[in-house]
């Protein structure tokens, strides 16, 4: 787009910077030079100074000044800013003219050169007469010079061309030209810098200087003019602070001006600059809030200030360019690193500058709209001699021109009229969604999708506006979903309203028509003569006919659509549309059921499709067909009206308001039992073949956009309908039930099991399987499944054995489930039976399963066909322990043994407690002894065909000795025990089971010298009680012993009190003793040490071991007591 | 007083939309539309940085140049927002508040109703006389 007037001249939205010419370099012919431009010019990073630099020639002329005036007291000025000002002290003149000239210090021809670079410098003074620019001269050398002093030649040659060009010391310079020119430039760059700061800061004292002569009558414009030059020059001076600060001065002072008409647009003109400048240097700064403030004060100032009512247009174009170049500053501010958030953000500032320029749209179709005949006013008022003004923001018929009243109302009203002719050639639309396509990035970035889509549909209108149809239609489309999804109705329907105008204008049939639909339907907030309105047109169309013109269009575009319509009307084919409502909210509503969730194969399959129009007028359709996902079905779902039958033509047409069924029945597959079917889709066929038809169709079982909340709501609602009579149905109550299962026939079979749990741990447990048919037919191919149910513990599996006979079960490894036992066919009622053994190997509970499979014929609807039924029976069978075995060493006294001796016999007991509920058959049991131990006699089972109940006990008892080991103590196996056991009450054929029961090992040890005693059960008071010790030497040595008796206090006692004896190997000693007991009750007996002198390790304690230490003592009875027990 | 005052519902839909004047109804539908943006993003913000969870009144959304947009979020998550025109400058944010409090007491009775059913648009002749006299007099 190129630059308008309301566009920010360039050098205002610029950095400034410091202007330095440099002349005399030829950087065209002259490679050294070249080189030192380009190292002006090339890589100027932030890290360098300011400067702008410009190659002039030597004799430029640089812009006259004007000469300085002495007194104001008669000076009217004649506006604020002139145009040329700004662009004058940025690029035309220089705060520092250098000169380059190439001179060597040990130059021969000294003289000549000299003289001539004061000519160059004379020159550069002269056209730059009455500026306060500095001049400095640089000197390129080939030579490095030396450190400054050690060349004299050098330092007398520089003061005398110093002296010659009137220059200072510091405005002399040397450039070598060697390796290092960058390092050089950017010291001469610096200086450079230092001049220019000196002399913009000697320009801010001039402009300063005038204020004591200005008084506030005449001179207010000065006020602003001098205040704003001052900040600029602290711009170039890089003095941003202060910049900022006579930027306000200069804000405050142009909203004091006297404001009129003729003079409010250069007001707000420069208003708007100032206020660029600072809300620029705020962002700058990093202070954005000081510019959003400054911004909103800026904006409340100058809304009211409107100005001419003839040319309104050009103030809302004004604001729209505020809003939109503060929108630009704050872009680039985050650019640079500022973060903005959701709710302040450019966006913000584009949008409201879009909203301006509607405005200015507006207005100008309101002011501008003249007769044709009113043509560009000649002569050209706008035409000025200059081609530009001299003052921003003035007429320029009236340039200069600062009184109240306009100096020539005929030349005004040529002007505004000139101005209101050029106004309606501006692009607006253009604008207008430039802006708003800026606002839409900005809000996509900070979250705002509501935002952003509002803006789209003002794009799209604009669009519209503008005539670009396609585009509308596009931006429209892509946001109305969001609008349909959060259900904003009104918004909907006016955003289709738009959409509708654009698809009729373009003679977009399917377009036109799904907006039509969706405008006629429930969710449209039309009112019904709009609504009544559409649907005669979408009928029109449906009959192959032009629609009648949407209201509020473009009388030209009316006509051109029409001629559109007529051509399509014309075209034969591609006349029949598919339009997928399921996004929609279209003015038909479909609901598809099947009657239940799962249909038995043997029962008809019953479907109802509900539909109902939400449109003002009845609607006919021609056909109605559903697609299920098995399309052999679909020849049974069709509404089709050949007819002309007034009952086919009734059942065809939807009376608004109105809920119609439609219902369908056919008879399943019997391959599909098992299978799912679904509805994939209803198609609804509005118009006819011959005509235009389209195809409304639903996905799956039917539903819109808008159904899912409704359906909601209904579940909700506490409104329960009266009874309405047949055939009406009250629409919310309808739920869609798109798919349903086709199962399997009900079986008419019994399986009946026989069985007695629980089953016991290890043994052959039997079930008997009756199954009975109970159909009226032949039943084939009856197979039974059975066994573990599968999808339990994977160590059940290992664990269980079934078999069809009790026999194998020996062997290992059954299956745990059979599959397909065939039992046959059966007549009706016939009933077989099945034995079935099942071993389990541990305890637990199972989950078996009996499946019965058949085939059996039957009718449907007169159809013949065969159903395959299954009937499944499960049964949970807990499995026991059947008894617990409990084995214990004891002496041959039955005192408990935790030990046992070698050669010494002891006893093994075995308790077989049973735990089953039912009585358990103890066959017989056998001992099967390690080879470490070694029974007494030949063992006899003493518990054969015993039965246990439940709680009972069973015990034997074997007699077993050690034969004697290598070492001292060690623990040696003793054995098996297996019990061959059955349950009481099972069949006679089902064989015995043998449980194995692991001896416990025990501790055996080898003694040299067993000591026992000999003495009776009991002692009495009084009476004798002998008693004898035998001491056996088991060692092939022959053995020393000292024997002791110790006294106590119960007994008296006669015999050897202490001994000493010597007992040869295998050989035996009797120690007799006579003991008197004392007193009754349990006690003690003498303790009897034994000391072995070859075996000091083997402490008596051990061999005390194997003696009594108590003996109960009754007491002295009666005489005839006495003789009892003496008979 | 408000120009415009609105109840969205949890899932973001219109309960209830009454503006003044009404020819430019549609244009403050959009302005309580797009402010639900805002408001969106002030519960969410409400989640991460626990503000006092009690506190109903989100204050001023955004302002636009004719327009100042007050939102107020229930627990249930309904919405209310209120539109007031950018030079009343005699409305104070506790002003605001108390229209918003009025606002809730009254929905809460629509809500008591039992034949009113949650979800629906609100057709309460109290609540719309209450909305009535909190909206600008024309």
């Amino acid at each position: 787009m190129s630059p308008t007037q309301w566009d920010l001249p360039p050098e205002l939205c610029c950095r400034p910077m410091a202007f330095v010419a440099l002349t005399g370099l030829d950087v065209v012919y002259n490679a050294i030079h070249r080189a030192i431009w380009d190292a002006f010019c090339a890589n100027r990073r932030a890290d360098r100074v300011p400067i702008s630099f410009k190659v002039l020639p030597g004799d430029h002329e640089y812009p006259k000044c004007r000469t300085k005036r002495t007194s104001y007291e008669w000076y009217i000025p004649k506006g604020i800013l002139k145009t040329g000002w700004m662009n004058k002290h940025l690029n035309l003149v220089p705060a520092l003219v250098v000169l380059f000239y190439e001179l060597d210090w040990d130059e021969p021809q000294w003289k000549e050169k000299q003289s001539e670079c004061a000519t160059k410098v004379e020159i550069v003074r002269t056209s730059l007469q009455g500026r306060n620019t500095k001049v400095a001269v640089v000197l390129i050398q080939k030579k490095t010079p030396l450190p400054p002093g050690e060349d004299v030649v050098a330092s007398e040659r520089a003061a005398a061309l110093c002296n010659a060009c009137d220059l200072s010391g510091k405005s002399l310079f040397v450039l070598p030209h060697t390796d290092h020119l960058v390092g050089y430039i950017i010291r001469l760059e610096n200086a450079f810098y230092e001049h220019a700061q000196t002399y913009y800061y000697t320009e801010i004292r001039r402009v300063k200087s005038h204020k004591e002569f200005l008084n506030k009558t005449t001179h207010q414009l000065l006020f602003v003019r001098h205040q704003f030059k001052i900040a600029f020059f602290s711009e170039l001076k890089q003095d941003t602070q202060n910049a900022l600060k006579y930027y306000r001065t200069a804000y405050t002072l142009v909203h004091e001006l006297r404001a009129h008409e003729t003079n409010m647009l250069e007001i707000k003109t420069m208003a708007g600059f100032i206020n660029y400048k600072i809300c620029r240097l705020c962002f700058q700064h990093n202070t954005p809030l000081d510019a959003i403030a400054q911004f909103r004060k800026h904006i409340d100032l100058c809304k009211k200030k409107i100005g001419s009512a003839e040319l309104a247009f050009e103030h809302t174009a004004w604001m729209s360019k505020q809003f939109q170049s503060f929108g630009d500053l704050f872009d680039e501010a985050i650019k640079l690193g500022l973060t903005a958030i959701q709710t302040q953000n450019p966006g913000f500032y584009y949008q409201q500058g879009a909203y301006y320029a509607q405005e200015r749209k507006q207005q100008a179709a309101h002011l501008c709209g003249h007769e044709p005949s009113v043509g560009y006013p000649a002569p050209d008022p706008l035409e000025t001699p200059t081609g530009a003004l001299d003052f921003y923001g003035q007429r320029a018929w009236r340039q200069g021109h600062q009184s109240i009243d306009p100096p020539d109302p005929e030349k005004e009203k040529n002007g505004i009229l000139a101005l209101q002719v050029k106004e309606r050639e501006v692009p607006h639309s253009e604008l207008i969604i430039a802006l708003l396509s800026n606002a839409v990035a900005q809000f996509k970035k900070y979250k705002c999708p509501r935002m952003k889509s509002h803006l789209m549909v003002q794009m799209g209108e604009e669009y519209y506006h503008a005539k670009d149809y396609t585009k509308a239609l596009k931006l429209l489309d892509y946001v109305m979903c969001d609008y349909r999804t959060e259900r904003w109705w009104t918004l909907l329907t006016s955003i289709l309203g738009t959409a509708l105008k654009c698809s009729y204008l373009m003679a977009q049939v399917k377009d036109y028509l799904t907006y039509a639909m969706e405008l006629v339907g429930r969710a449209s907030t039309l009112r019904d003569d709009q609504k009544s309105r559409i649907e005669k047109n979408l009928i029109k169309v449906l009959m192959n006919e032009v629609p009648e013109a949407e209201p509020d269009c473009d009388a030209s575009a009316v006509k051109a659509a029409h001629s559109l319509w007529s051509d399509r009307v014309a075209l034969a084919g591609s006349n029949a549309f598919t339009i997928e409502v399921q996004h929609y909210v279209p003015f038909i509503q479909c609901k598809a059921k099947f009657l239940s969730p799962s249909f038995h194969v043997d029962n008809p399959v019953e479907l109802h499709v509900y539909l109902r129009a939400d449109c003002p007028h009845p609607v006919r359709f021609s056909k109605l067909c559903v697609s299920l996902s098995n399309q052999e079905y679909n020849q049974y779902c069709v509404v089709e009206g050949p007819g002309l039958e007034p009952s086919a033509q009734e059942n065809m047409c939807l009376i608004p308001g109105k809920t119609r069924k439609y219902a369908f029945k056919f008879v399943a597959q019997t391959e599909d039992v098992g299978k799912k079917i679904e509805i994939t889709g209803v198609d609804l066929m509005l118009g006819n073949e011959s005509g235009r038809c389209v195809f409304l169709n639903w996905r799956g079982g039917g539903g819109d956009a808008a159904s899912t909340h409704e359906a909601l709501q209904a579940t909700r609602s506490f409104k329960r309908r009266g009874r309405l009579p047949e055939q009406h149905v009250a629409w919310e109550t309808v739920s869609i039930q798109a798919s349903t299962m086709i199962i399997s026939r009900v079986p008419r079979m019994s399986v009946q099991l026989h069985h007695e749990p629980p089953a016991l741990n290890n043994e052959i447990y039997c079930m008997k399987v009756t199954i009975q048919s109970q159909e009226d037919a032949l039943v084939r191919d009856v197979k039974l499944t059975a066994g573990l149910k599968p999808g339990q513990d994977a160590n059940l599996t290992q664990t269980t054995h079934v078999t069809l006979t009790s026999s194998e079960m020996s062997e290992d490894s059954h299956p745990a489930l059979l599959p397909d036992i065939s039992v046959g066919d059966l007549q009706p009622g016939q009933r077989v039976e099945k034995p079935l053994y099942i071993r389990c190997l541990s305890t637990g509970s199972r989950i078996f399963l009996f499946h019965v499979a058949y085939a059996v014929t039957t009718t449907v609807e007169n159809k013949e066909i065969l159903c395959k039924c299954h009937k499944d029976e499960t049964v949970t069978i807990e499995t026991v322990i059947p008894f617990e075995v409990a084995v214990k060493f004891v002496s041959t006294k039955f005192e408990h043994l935790d030990r046992v001796y070698v050669d010494i016999p002891f006893l093994l007991m075995t308790d077989i407690l049973s735990a089953s509920p039912w009585p358990v058959h103890l066959i017989s049991s056998q001992l099967q002894l390690a080879p470490t131990m070694a029974a007494l006699d030949q063992p006899q089972s003493q518990v054969e065909r015993v039965v246990l109940e439940t709680g009972e006990c069973a015990s034997e008892c074997f007699s077993l000795r050690c034969p004697p080991i290598l070492n001292g103590t060690s623990s040696v196996a003793s054995g098996q025990y297996v019990i061959s056991w059955k349950r009481k009450s099972t069949c006679e054929d089902v064989p015995v089971v043998h449980t194995v029961v692991n001896l416990p090992h025990v501790l055996v040890e080898t003694i040299p010298l067993y000591v026992h005693a000999e003495l009776p059960s009991f002692g009495r008071v009084r009476e004798s009680l002998p008693v004898k010790y035998h001491i056996h030497n088991r060692t092939s040595l022959v053995q020393d012993v000292e024997m002791s008796v110790e006294p106590s206090d119960a007994f008296m006692f006669s015999g050897l009190k202490q001994v000493r004896l010597r007992i040869l190997p295998g050989a035996e000693q009797e120690m007799l003793y006579n003991f008197y007991p004392l007193m009754a009750g349990y006690q003690s007996l003498p303790s009897l040490n034994i000391n072995l002198l070859r075996f000091p390790g083997v402490s008596s304690q051990l061999l005390r071991r194997c003696l009594p230490s108590r003996i109960f003592v009754k007491p002295q009875g009666r005489q005839d007591e006495a003789s009892i027990a003496a008979a | 007083m408000a120009v415009c005052i609105a109840v969205i519902a949890k899932e973001n839909y219109p309960l209830y939309i009454r503006s003044v004047p009404t020819e430019n109804e549609l244009k403050f539908h959009y302005t309580v539309h797009t402010s639900l943006d805002v408001v969106e993003e002030k519960i969410s913000a409400v989640g991460k940085a626990l503000v006092d969870q009690r506190e109903l009144y989100l204050g001023l959304l955004y302002p636009t140049e004719d327009y100042k947009v007050y939102g107020y979020v229930t627990n249930s998550k309904v919405k209310f927002v209120i539109v007031v025109d950018s030079s009343n400058t005699s409305l104070r944010d506790n002003e605001i508040r108390s229209m918003f409090r009025k606002l809730h007491n009254s929905f809460t009775d629509v809500m008591c109703n039992p034949f009113y059913n949650p979800g629906d648009t609100i057709q309460s002749k109290a609540f719309d006389t209450m909305v009535s006299a909190m909206m600008v007099q024309t």
